[in-house]
């Protein structure tokens, strides 16, 4: 909306509608519609029928029914959110696993990024297309192949006692310890490219000049590559963090039962408790979570979308 | 020379990282003994049993065919759109237009399998493969749009004005000047959303029908059991399959750029 086109804007052409209706309507239909139809389910009550809510309001009933139908909105699925102490629970522990998770991402994601940077130029696009490639691989497997590594009977426990380090497995399947690593395995993507643009992008003289002023190499590295990477690290930490909030498959395959995630919650409300009021509800408090990070995310493209 | 040596461990500890668990995985999959700890022998015993598995192949089928169709529209509309946005200036509603266009980059999936599925049961569409199909073209269509609006960007836009000049139509200029030049993109965009769509779990158990499960659907139900040889075996076959569309797609995009260069 802040956006500030160098021109006014104008009015499409015949042409250029054709061009832009399809897509158009597309989005309408399957982008903007369900974030109507979400927020209307979340305020009906649930019911036994098919679908399992009533309605809230049918144009078809005209003002007069609208009104009507206002004055009796539920907001029990609302209201079941904030007592439900579950939901509450869930709220925090996404928010905590998903930010612990950003943070182990960035520490570990960062001399990666870095050792691509500074990598010879003719292995970095190799390098960084490998470092992002598991991305498109499937997600699912990508969780699942962490089950065998961690499970009470798995590789990394056999190796451990082999060894002789421990006794008895370590009790790392099933634990918010898991989901961690799920979620810093699954996203590490997200976070190596944009660091990556970052340092990548930077003049080495600026680099050599501090060296020159007699900057050791961690004064380097801590006065200016750091700094100038700010932009990276912020687009980094909003790309795992804002689908991590959300996750369902990992807290599923890696947590234990009392891992609770809001993305977990909603899944559960919809598929064992069809629950379809309580679901959406859920689905709105998440994008109400997220809104913030999705705005600044947003902010940020934009900002980098005019330069 | 300590510097290269550290920035050489420290490649290797992340690619290790990043590959490991996919490569311990395949290796697994010719495990003939079923414990993930044990090495019993090479052998393509539970790939043989994949063969076997009617409701394996079943699913596959549903998969693949989801993910070429969805891939099409996805494809088609993610250059309109992407045209609108590279091409047509401010117009009114861009903000609206880009920025909803965009959403499901950010959007949490079950909230968007949420949204999609209400969509379907608002407008009385019985779930089942068509349902499946559209949802998947609906969420791929933005990863098609952006690949194919950076494309675009680079790709001179006063190529299509010689044409004008010299008489074409918009469409005419389009139709033998861009697409030509943006084919490659084009390609990889809908090669990208056919392997988005063949992977995704969430939207589709949202948006489809009991005669139509996704082959993610069905190993996730044999992963909740536990570790299986056969699931790894199926999801080789799948990285496998992947990894043969990302090599295309690559190849593809860097002839792009050879070839941009070169003109």
């Amino acid at each position: 909306m802040t956006d500030s086109p160098p021109r006014e804007p104008r009015r499409l052409t015949r042409g250029e509608w054709l061009v832009i209706a399809a897509p158009a309507a597309w989005i309408a239909l399957f982008f903007l519609a369900p974030f109507a139809l979400i927020v209307k389910i979340s305020l009906s009550r649930p019911a036994q029928a098919r679908p399992p809510y009533e309605p809230v309001f049918d144009l078809a009933s005209g003002v007069a029914g609208l009104l009507e139908k206002i004055s009796q909105l539920g907001f029990d699925a609302y209201r079941g959110l904030a007592e439900d102490t579950l939901y509450l629970d869930s709220y925090l522990s996404s928010l905590t696993t998903a930010g612990i998770a950003t943070l182990v991402a960035l520490v570990a994601a960062y001399p990666f990024a870095l050792a691509i940077a500074r990598a010879p130029q003719k292995w970095r696009p190799i390098l960084i297309g490998f470092a992002v490639a598991p991305f498109w691989t499937s997600f699912l497997i990508r969780v699942y192949a962490w089950i065998a590594l961690l499970k009470d009977e798995g590789i990394i426990n056999h190796a451990l006692m082999s060894l002789g380090v421990i006794d008895a497995p370590l009790p790392m399947f099933a634990t918010r310890g898991a989901v961690i690593v799920g979620i810093v395995y699954s996203y590490l993507p997200f976070m190596l490219l944009p660091l990556y643009a970052a340092i990548e992008g930077q003049d080495p003289s600026l680099r050599e000049a501090a060296a020159d002023l007699g900057a050791s190499p961690r004064q380097v590295f801590l006065r200016v590559t750091l700094p100038l990477s700010k932009r990276g690290i912020v687009a980094g930490v909003l790309l795992v963090f804002i689908p991590a909030v959300g996750e369902f498959v990992i807290p599923d395959l890696l947590g234990g039962s009392d891992t609770l995630m809001i993305g977990r919650s909603l899944w559960n409300d919809f598929f064992a408790n069809r629950d379809w009021p309580a679901a959406s509800a859920a689905a709105v408090a998440l994008l109400a979570l997220l809104l913030v990070p999705i705005l600044l995310y947003e902010r940020a493209q934009t900002r980098e979308g005019r330069r | 020379m300590s510097a290269r040596v550290l920035r050489n461990a420290t490649l290797a500890l992340g690619f290790a990282f990043l590959y490991g668990p996919i490569a311990i995985l395949t290796a697994m999959s010719f495990n003939a003994s079923r414990l993930v700890t044990v090495w019993g022998g090479f052998s393509t015993k539970w790939y043989s049993a994949l063969v076997h598995d009617e409701r394996m192949l079943q699913a596959a089928t549903i998969s693949l065919s989801a993910a070429a169709l969805s891939a099409l529209i996805a494809t088609f509309n993610g250059l309109l759109a992407a045209l609108a946005l590279a091409r047509f200036g401010a117009f009114r509603g861009r903000s609206l237009f880009a920025g909803s266009l965009y959403a499901p980059l950010v959007l949490p999936e079950v909230v968007f399998g949420l949204g999609l599925l209400l969509v379907f049961v608002a407008l009385d569409v019985e779930r089942g493969f068509v349902t499946l199909v559209l949802a998947h073209a609906a969420f791929t269509m933005c990863f098609a749009t952006v690949m194919i609006h950076a494309a675009l960007k680079d790709c001179d836009p006063t190529l299509e004005e010689a044409a004008a000049d010299l008489g074409a139509t918009p469409l005419r200029a389009f139709i033998l000047v861009t697409l030509p030049l943006i084919a490659p993109s084009v390609v990889s965009a809908y090669l990208l959303a056919f392997t988005l769509s063949l992977d995704d779990f969430v939207i589709a158990s949202f948006t489809t029908g009991p005669g139509a499960t996704t082959l993610p659907m069905r190993i996730y139900s044999q992963v909740r059991l536990g570790v299986s040889p056969e699931v790894n075996a199926i999801s080789t076959l799948l990285l496998g399959f992947v990894a043969l569309i990302l090599t295309a797609s690559a190849l593809l995009t860097r002839g792009r750029a050879k070839g941009g260069g070169a003109g």
